[in-house]
């Protein structure tokens, strides 16, 4: 029996001037021929085609970008599909995010049952479902508090105790688990296998690769709005990491001079995120040093001109801000000319995921000046491995924090 | 477990927008439990954080019908036959009240919401109905002002009251219409906000508020009514009141309700498909 089938999906956005936002442009295109603005077209998705069994866990991996959310958007009718078409046998509940629709100035009662509603729960179903669902949460004592005074783990319990009564027959998850602490998460796990094992079908977009090996039977992988990979869980996500799929491990400039971040002084030509060899590579092993390389050409010289990285995750919270510094560079002009900067993230430092830098080149003497910003210029994913020599030690399930390094430890034994 | 999922026929089918999609009002029947917290949750917060609460629900309107009363019935004076000045003014105030708050509200529904658009599906037309919806709650408030009112001025109802409630229900119908359009417009065109206050306002002097359409000829009367507005305040004031119903101007203002609901929804049906991708 097919829970899920896609066929040919595709979804295209028009990027830039495809558009417009006020009244005035949409009436002058109206009256006149639309101007030949650049209109970039970009496929989210491409041709997309694959079926779901009754009763499967389908993971769903790929870098940001690759179409992953536009089609859960497609899968959970949020959005409309460009051309193709999918079926969905059986009553369909979506989560692309917990607790949405909570409202801070209501109680955790009243946002159970307005949850519930906009999940697509049914008034008698929610009331049927309230004790187990407050039970779950573990916010008994705070029901009829604002939910604006719970601090964030509770808010983020009661509103996965909402998500995880939905009853479809083909639940569509995005990246929910990553919510509140351990013990907790190992309860959400447990409810989604549970949903798997009752004979529903699950749809699972995730980053953490140990989660999907963990939870699904079978996974594809999305590059560029394609399927590049389809089959077992734990052989496609060895295949994707093994893989160059680097998004974006490099941008080159060189050949696009005039859209080149650059301002009267630099100009960039080049990102790369590079191994401990100087390769380019999109997937990095936690245990391996990681090298942010920018290549930019000093077109007047006679500035002292500072490269800075800045690192975000997937979640966009900046990690750190890094730049030149070094006695060499730091209070130095530039002569004109090309400069390549790298910068060395170290070994077990950064946590697994993915993430995105966006490189400037700044002055501060004799006034400060950013020249450039490009912002998510290359993009790199972090893997932890399970064999017992990283910061996770023995420990197989998702682990917090933004980053994740092995620190020094003394213990000593007291008698 | 597995017999009770082999019951299931839903079936789920995801194509592009056609260009003529169908008007699936079953779809939002499907979703009036929504609809219904929707409309909860909006009144419960409207009045939140203020220091005084519901008590602005009743405030509006009665300082606005002590202005328009000093205003209106001590140096301009405005006939309203044998009707009150004050009652006169409310029962058209009320209705201007929630028309006008109801599609403010209702205008930037999408837009307050946009993090339901974007992350689940309903039917689209559940944001701008909550919203409309919602403001009923100072209507009912008002509407206990003005019986209070009508009580104290002594009042006799008449045979006709009970048309009151049609006019009310024809004064949600056209701030529904309202109410969808320019949700919708406002996704794409965000000049919606900016042209909105100043076309309510306009929209509140051409309508009889706080003066009687009888002060205007017959014939302009007529082209005046195609303003949905005339035909409610004037059917709600004669059903009330027991003043004689000019049914030519209730008519026309009737056929500019429908035309309005017809737009308002084609324009919505034809907006809605593409709200998450340009939000």
């Amino acid at each position: 029996m097919q829970a899920i089938k896609v066929e040919n999906l595709s979804k295209l956005y028009y990027l830039g001037g495809g558009r417009s936002d006020s009244l005035r442009d949409a009436l002058a295109s109206f009256v006149r021929q639309p101007k030949t603005k650049a209109k970039q077209e970009l496929w989210a998705l491409r041709d997309v085609n694959f079926t779901v069994e009754r009763g499967e866990t389908l993971g769903i991996i790929g870098h940001n970008g690759a179409g992953k959310s536009t089609l859960l958007k497609i899968l959970s009718r949020i959005t409309k599909p460009s051309s193709g078409a999918a079926e969905i046998y059986g009553r369909v509940g979506s989560l692309l995010e917990v607790g949405t629709g909570f409202h801070n100035e209501l109680s955790g009662r009243e946002n159970i049952y307005l949850n519930g509603a906009i999940l697509g729960m049914k008034r008698r179903e929610i009331e049927h479902k309230f004790d187990e669902i407050v039970a779950f949460s573990e916010v008994e004592k705070f029901l009829d508090t604002p939910v604006k005074q719970y601090s964030s783990g509770m808010y983020m319990r009661l509103a996965f105790a909402v998500a995880a009564h939905l009853e479809p027959e083909v639940l569509i998850v995005d990246e929910v688990l990553a919510v509140g602490d351990v013990s907790f998460q190992k309860k959400c796990l447990n409810k989604m296998k549970d949903v798997s094992r009752e004979g529903r079908t699950v749809l699972f977009v995730s980053h953490d690769m140990s989660a999907i090996t963990r939870i699904c039977s079978r996974a594809i992988a999305l590059d560029k709005g394609g399927v590049i990979l389809d089959g077992e869980a734990t052989r496609v996500v060895r295949d994707y990491l093994s893989s160059s799929l680097g998004i974006s491990a490099e941008r080159d400039f060189t050949g696009d001079v005039s859209n080149a971040p650059a301002s009267e002084f630099v100009r960039l030509k080049r990102v790369r995120i590079v191994n401990e060899h100087g390769e380019t590579s999109g997937s990095h092993d936690i245990r391996r040093k990681i090298g942010i390389e920018a290549t930019y050409e000093a077109t007047q010289g006679g500035q002292i001109l500072l490269p800075n990285f800045q690192i975000y995750n997937q979640d966009r919270v900046q990690l750190f801000t890094v730049q030149d510094i070094s006695r060499e560079w730091h209070r130095r002009v530039k002569e004109k000319g090309e400069y390549t900067s790298t910068v060395w993230i170290p070994a077990n430092f950064m946590a697994e995921g993915s993430f995105s830098v966006n490189f400037a080149v700044v002055t501060y003497l004799p006034s400060m000046r950013v020249h450039f910003n490009a912002v998510e210029v290359a993009g790199f994913d972090v893997v932890d491995s399970i064999e017992g020599d990283t910061a996770r030690g023995d420990f197989a399930g998702k682990m917090d924090g933004v980053i994740r390094p092995i620190l020094d430890w003394e213990t000593s034994f007291n008698g | 477990m597995a017999q009770e999922l082999e019951k299931s026929t839903e079936i789920t089918r995801i194509e592009p927008s056609g260009s003529w999609a169908r008007f699936d009002l079953k779809d939002v029947w499907k979703y009036r439990e929504l609809l219904y917290f929707l409309a909860v949750r909006d009144v419960k917060i409207r009045y939140k954080q203020t220091a005084i609460g519901i008590a602005w629900a009743v405030l509006q309107p009665v300082l606005t019908t002590a202005i328009f009363t000093v205003l209106f019935s001590n140096f301009a004076r405005f006939e309203t036959k044998d009707v009150p000045y004050p009652l006169f003014a409310l029962s058209g105030l009320m209705i201007w009240l929630f028309v006008h708050t109801a599609i403010t509200t209702a205008s930037n529904s999408f837009v307050n919401n946009a993090n339901l658009v974007t992350k689940v599906y309903f039917p689209r037309l559940i944001v701008p109905l909550a919203a409309t919806l919602a403001g009923l709650a100072d209507l009912l408030v008002s509407l206990m002002i003005l019986v209070i009112l009508m009580i104290y001025y002594g009042i006799n109802l008449t045979a006709h009251i009970w048309l009151a409630p049609v006019f009310l229900f024809l004064g949600i119908a056209q701030t529904v219409a309202f109410g969808t359009l320019f949700s919708a417009l406002n996704v794409r065109f965000r000049d919606v906000k900016f042209a909105l206050p100043f076309g309510l306002q306009i929209w509140m002097l051409a309508s009889p508020i706080f003066y009687s359409s009888a002060i205007l000829s017959e014939k302009w009367r007529l082209i005046f009514a195609i303003n949905p507005l005339v035909g409610i305040l004037e059917g709600f004031r004669a059903a009330v009141f027991g003043t004689p119903f000019d049914w030519t101007i209730i008519g026309i203002s009737c056929v500019s309700i429908v035309i309005l609901l017809l737009v308002a929804l084609i324009v919505f049906k034809q907006m809605e498909d593409s709200f998450a991708d340009l939000i």
